[in-house]
């Protein structure tokens, strides 16, 4: 039996320990905020944050994340207002949103580690998530906007 | 747009019947509980009429499409006692702003106060909400006018409930933000104030959905100054909050009681069968509930499964597991020779002989044989998977009889007639619920993933399953873009003017994914920037080569038309280059004089394809497509001068009956990488309603035009598809991108520059001008799409 901290609750898992933190979230859970793109950790739309470190859900299993803090796009702010979530609206940054919760995860994480990020520092981090509905200018720049108020 | 390929039909729009046909309203399929109309449902229709109020009908492709448009506010609008107000999307929602933009339009007529207007997705229902298929960039172009009056009827019924109650003639009644007021004349000639009674629209509910709905020549329109959101781009998508915080649903996202989890493995080629399975280590796999045959499919067979083995289980993971564990000797069937290489030969090979002659312009062979010298240009594209981020995916469940899907569809009562079809029961016994979609790019028209579902949930005796696609799934299994040669020649006089024009196009054509392959393309492909060519030049023929399909060909976000205008594009510059003269003056030269091309006097097939639009009112006009061209490269600063290795290239197309022209700057940096520092965008779609969602799509299309442009390719070995996912079949990324899209919409000018299409029209246009830009940096010419983001130079 694992315990998992999924957004500060204790979560108990009795299956096989290989399962990806994507599908524990999503099915076991019913965290369905974190999304499932390609499992094999080539675009980023389960990002979550295993003690605050953006991590790809699909490629982290259970046994793993056990006995850390895990953070999922439902968890990272209590009233949905985190620096990154806001410039994410401010820029309207979505067009079909899928991917938006994995960018936002992995914005959330750079910016937590590197205040004032450069572009070239933003691309790098950023480069791992896919959108395929094309809003690159649009995230880099939301970003930017969130980058003064974290 | 499938339903013109299913029936293939060759005839021109409807000019002539003024207005879309307008379906009765019934209770039927009605969403229970959800809108909670507060009187009667009367089956009214605003029957067409006159000019009134501030705009005159006028004819659109809506009235060809299946059940055509409903306009009736008893179908579409809600209002509670608290004053709620609830509005239908009954299109999908996939990133192009549809679901916001459309109930936007009926709010503006209405009145209401959009902070207090609530969204709900409609289901698959079209006899209650006209056409719901939400592709060929046509929402907002096809129900702009519905919508309008349904917010200007109920706007009408709102007052016409305040004036009983307040026993005044309506003309004293006047609704303003989400209130009718009272008002009282004024001393000047017909002069009305307003006063401080006011009733608000919660309070009139009950009597304004009692009201008649008046007749559309009743209507009044409101006057474009006092529009509040339409055109404003201030009104932020429904959905932005619930993605900002993971609380949007998708297709994954719906969670039924009992719900188990499956994945199917599928035949690697198109029209293989399982000769042999053994499950006995997938069973094993722990969560692994049930194994179960799916029937399969030989083309054409529109959306059929592919069939295959599902494996059920209590996770995805699981099921996926148990599908890894599992072995298969599969019979590949006819289509197992299919080889990108020797295909691409073989179309290029067809490309150098006359085919059938689809339009014919004055006499070519007389200006070929005569031209003092020919010049031409070959171009060529390889399959392209829609690849949205949200791979297909749907949930079934089966309820005495009752089939309940809930998925991500771009066509949910096209997914109902299907899905009625192939489970022979009653389309009433169908149910098809929409969510959001992540991403659609003409995947999720194809409804053969929802099939699926609910053939494994009638294998389960009804449970409730989630099928879930992998991307593996997704790129292996794909209704693929087409691949293609266009081959152009143009016949030059002794001045180097162009007297003769040759296009031949060698494609296998989405057709055969419906009907038996003849090798041809039909009208619609030829509509898409091949025989709507619309350069003046005297003598043009264009012709169609033989190419049989080997795979599920389908559409992908503007389909035939990224590489015809990668092909006539390029082809501008490339003869700019050879006659040594600049390539966008060349371009605007061969446009040619302000006019509308008449599509008879030009040669055009006689079923000539105009995006489904009547002609009179959605012309070919050359005066709009220069000008997209002459503001682009004017905001551009067309002709400065620029460092080494890197320039700037121009193309322009006509697209879902809009204009849309792009200068990229491409820089080739010092690893040879191909990089697009900016991208200048002009689009003409008329009237608009939401600029600010069309710029998001003009962003994306620059992404998705790179993203083919550069990186993205389906290629076939023995049958089989080669790509996997993301590592294989890339897309731009952020690494990548282009840096900097600037979007200029052009205001329309005149009243009939109608609402014309927004979703698609921005990606043709990019790759070209890309190949241009790296012509120009480079002196190379790209004529294979995808090109790779390498170049030496």
């Amino acid at each position: 039996m694992l315990t998992i901290t999924v957004n500060g609750q204790d979560r108990q898992f009795d299956g096989d320990p290989n399962t990806p933190l994507l599908w524990f979230v999503r099915d076991e859970l019913g965290l369905t905020g974190t999304k499932f793109g390609c499992g094999a950790g080539l675009c980023g739309a389960c990002t979550v944050h295993v003690d605050g470190v953006a991590v790809r859900g699909c490629m982290t299993t259970v046994s793993e994340a056990s006995g850390k803090q895990i953070t999922t796009i439902e968890g990272l702010s209590a009233d949905g207002n985190h620096a990154v979530q806001k410039a994410w609206r401010e820029l309207n940054v979505p067009q079909c949103g899928f991917c938006q919760a994995g960018q936002i995860m992995q914005a959330a994480s750079l910016l937590t580690k590197n205040r004032a990020p450069s572009d070239a520092e933003i691309v790098e981090e950023m480069g791992g998530n896919i959108c395929r509905c094309g809003c690159y200018q649009r995230i880099h720049a939301a970003v930017r906007l969130a980058a003064g108020g974290v | 747009m499938y339903h013109e390929f299913e029936k293939n039909i060759a005839r021109r729009a409807e000019t002539t019947n003024a207005r879309a046909l307008i379906e009765n309203v019934s209770r039927r399929g009605f969403i229970g509980g959800v809108l909670k109309t507060s009187g009667v449902v009367l089956a009214l229709q605003i029957i067409p009429g006159g000019a009134a109020g501030a705009y005159d009908a006028y004819p659109t492709g809506a009235a060809g499409m299946p059940r055509g448009v409903v306009n009736d506010p008893h179908a579409y609008v809600a209002i509670d006692a608290d004053g709620i107000v609830t509005i239908v999307a009954h299109r999908s929602e996939m990133g192009t702003g549809a679901k916001t933009s459309l109930p936007m339009v009926v709010a503006d007529e209405m009145e209401a106060d959009w902070a207090r207007v609530r969204v709900i997705q409609a289901p698959g229902d079209e006899p209650r909400y006209g056409n719901q298929d939400t592709d060929g960039s046509r929402s907002v172009r096809h129900f702009i006018q519905p919508m309008r009056e349904c917010g200007a009827a109920m706007r009408s019924m709102l007052e016409s409930a305040a004036a009983a109650k307040w026993g005044v003639d309506r003309s004293l009644c006047r609704a303003k933000q989400h209130h009718v007021v009272l008002l009282k004349k004024g001393k000047g000639d017909g002069e009305k104030i307003e006063t401080e009674t006011r009733l608000g629209f919660g309070e009139l509910a009950t009597a304004a959905m009692s009201q008649p709905v008046p007749p559309r020549d009743k209507l009044e329109f409101k006057k474009p100054e006092d529009f509040r959101y339409i055109g404003k781009g201030k009104t932020q998508i429904v959905d932005l909050h619930g993605i900002t915080v993971g609380s949007a649903v998708y297709g994954a996202d719906v969670r039924l009681p009992g719900m188990k989890y499956a994945v199917i493995a599928r035949p690697p080629v198109v029209g293989g069968k399982i000769k042999t399975y053994d499950a006995a280590a997938t069973l094993k796999v722990p969560g692994v509930e049930a194994v179960h045959e799916i029937e399969g499919s030989m083309p054409p067979a529109k959306f059929a499964p592919l069939g295959g083995v599902a494996i059920v289980a209590r996770s995805t993971y699981a099921a996926m597991q148990g599908r890894d564990a599992l072995t298969i000797e599969w019979e590949n069937g006819p289509h197992a020779g299919y080889s990108t290489a020797a295909y691409r030969d073989e179309m290029s090979a067809t490309a150098k002989k006359p085919g059938k002659v689809i339009r014919n312009q004055g006499d070519p062979d007389a200006a070929f044989s005569g031209a003092a010298e020919v010049f031409s240009g070959e171009y060529h594209q390889e399959h392209v998977a829609q690849a949205p981020m949200e791979p297909p995916v749907a949930i079934a469940r089966i309820t005495d009889g009752k089939i309940e899907v809930w998925a991500p569809a771009q066509s949910p009562y096209g997914a109902r007639e299907d899905i009625a079809k192939a489970l022979n029961v009653p389309i009433e016994n169908v149910t098809v619920h929409v969510t959001l979609l992540g991403g659609g790019f003409g995947r999720k028209s194809k409804c053969d993933y929802m099939i699926e579902a609910v053939q494994l949930s009638k294998k389960l005796g009804g449970t409730p399953v989630l099928l879930q696609w992998t991307r593996d799934d997704d790129l292996r299994h794909a209704f693929y873009h087409t691949t293609s040669v266009e081959r152009i020649e143009a016949a030059l006089d002794k001045a180097g003017k162009v007297v003769g024009w040759r296009h031949r196009t060698v494609a296998p054509s989405i057709l055969s994914t419906f009907a038996a392959d003849s090798g041809y393309q039909f009208n619609i492909e030829y509509g898409m920037g091949f025989a709507d060519m619309p350069f003046e030049i005297p003598n043009i023929r264009c012709e169609n080569g033989q190419a049989f399909a080997h795979t599920r060909i389908g559409w992908f976000r503007s389909v035939s038309n990224i590489p015809r205008a990668f092909a006539v594009q390029s082809f501008v510059a490339e003869l700019a280059d050879k006659l040594g003269r600049d390539p966008k003056d060349l371009l605007i030269e061969l446009i040619g004089s302000d006019r509308t091309i008449d599509p008879k006097a030009a040669g055009m097939p006689e079923d000539f394809w105009n995006y489904g639009e009547p002609y009179p009112q959605f012309p070919i006009d050359t005066a709009r497509l220069k000008n997209v061209v002459e503001v682009a490269a004017d905001k551009a600063g067309w002709g400065k001068k620029l460092p080494a290795k890197q320039g700037l290239g121009i193309a322009a197309h006509r697209s879902f009956v809009s204009y849309v022209a792009m200068v990229v700057h491409a820089e080739i940096d010092a690893g040879g990488i191909i990089r697009v520092p900016e991208v200048t965008a002009v689009i003409d779609c008329g009237f608009y309603i939401n600029p600010e969602r069309i710029r998001s799509q003009i962003e994306g299309a620059a992404v998705m035009g790179m993203s083919t442009a550069l990186y993205s390719g389906i290629t076939f070995k023995d049958g089989q598809v080669e790509q996997s996912n993301f590592n294989d079949f890339e897309v731009a990324r952020m690494t990548n991108f282009p840096q900097k899209v600037t979007v200029h919409i052009i205001e329309p000018t005149s009243p009939s520059h109608y609402p014309t299409g927004v979703g698609e029209p921005g990606v043709p246009p990019f790759a070209p001008a890309l190949c241009n830009a790296i012509f120009a940096a480079t002196g190379k010419r790209l004529r294979s799409l995808p090109t790779g983001e390498k170049i030496d130079a």
